[in-house]
C-alpha cells in the first residue's frame, strides 16, 4: 500500500451540494436544492468566466421572453451530483439538468449565443456560462438539450487530474 | 393560413460543442417562422488540484 497526494473526490461532490465552508456562506434554512435559472445572452455580450451574477445587461428581450430567463425544472431539476474516481489521484464530479431547457413562442430577433445558469435563490449567483452558434427565433422555440450526465460530458463538472 | 404557401428550410450545424438543427417558414420573401435545437455535447471541466506541501 502506498499513499498518494490528491483531491478527494467526494469533495468533488461535496462542493456541489454546498457540504463544506470554508469561510462565509448563505445560512441554508432548508436542505432542498437551489432553484436555479437560464437567462440567454446576444452576441454582443459579455458573459464568461468572470461573470458573477446574473445581469439583464445584454441579455435577449423579445416577444414571450422574460428577464431572466426560466427555471431549469425537472423532476429533480438537476441529477444528484455523483463523484466518480478515475485513479488514485483523479476524479471526477458531474451533475446536469435531468431535463431540456426550453423558450416556448418566442421571438429574439437579435442574434443571440450563449445561456448563464444562475442560481436564483442565491441571490441570482452565476454558475457557467455555455456557448453555441448564433441563433434567432422567430414565433418559435429555441430548446437547449443537455448533454450526456456522464464524468466526460455533464454539464457541470469538477474534475482533478 | 394556405401552409401550401409557406417555404419551409432547414439547417444544421455540428462540431465538438453542439449539434443544432433549426427550421425556418417563409410566406412571401418574409421569415415567419424560426425555431431552433441545440443540443449541447459538453461543457469543458472545472479543475481542481491538491498542492504539494515540498
Amino acid at each position: 500500500m502506498a499513499n498518494t497526494q490528491a483531491m478527494c473526490t467526494s469533495f468533488l461532490g461535496e462542493i456541489l451540494t454546498a457540504t463544506h465552508n470554508f469561510g462565509t456562506a448563505p445560512v441554508r434554512a432548508v436542505t432542498t436544492p437551489d432553484v436555479f435559472k437560464a437567462a440567454l445572452y446576444l452576441t454582443s455580450a459579455t458573459v464568461d468566466a468572470s461573470t458573477t451574477a446574473y445581469s439583464a445587461s445584454n441579455e435577449v428581450s423579445g416577444t414571450g421572453y422574460t428577464a431572466g430567463g426560466v427555471t431549469i425544472t425537472g423532476s429533480p431539476a438537476w441529477n444528484a451530483p455523483t463523484a466518480t474516481n478515475t485513479s488514485t489521484t483523479a476524479g471526477t464530479a458531474f451533475t446536469t439538468p435531468t431535463a431540456s431547457i426550453t423558450y416556448t413562442t418566442v421571438t429574439l430577433t437579435t442574434a443571440f449565443d450563449s445561456v448563464l445558469i444562475y442560481n436564483s435563490t442565491q441571490s441570482n449567483k452565476a454558475v457557467s456560462v455555455h456557448t453555441f452558434g448564433s441563433q434567432t427565433i422567430t414565433a418559435g422555440t429555441f430548446t437547449l438539450t443537455m448533454p450526456s450526465n456522464t464524468t466526460a460530458a455533464a454539464l457541470l463538472r469538477i474534475a482533478t487530474s | 393560413m394556405d401552409e401550401s404557401l409557406l417555404e419551409k428550410r432547414e439547417g444544421s450545424l455540428d462540431n465538438d460543442n453542439e449539434t443544432t438543427t433549426w427550421v425556418e417558414y417563409w410566406l412571401d420573401g418574409e421569415l415567419v417562422h424560426r425555431s431552433a435545437h441545440v443540443a449541447l455535447k459538453q461543457a469543458p471541466p472545472i479543475a481542481a488540484e491538491a498542492a504539494s506541501l515540498t
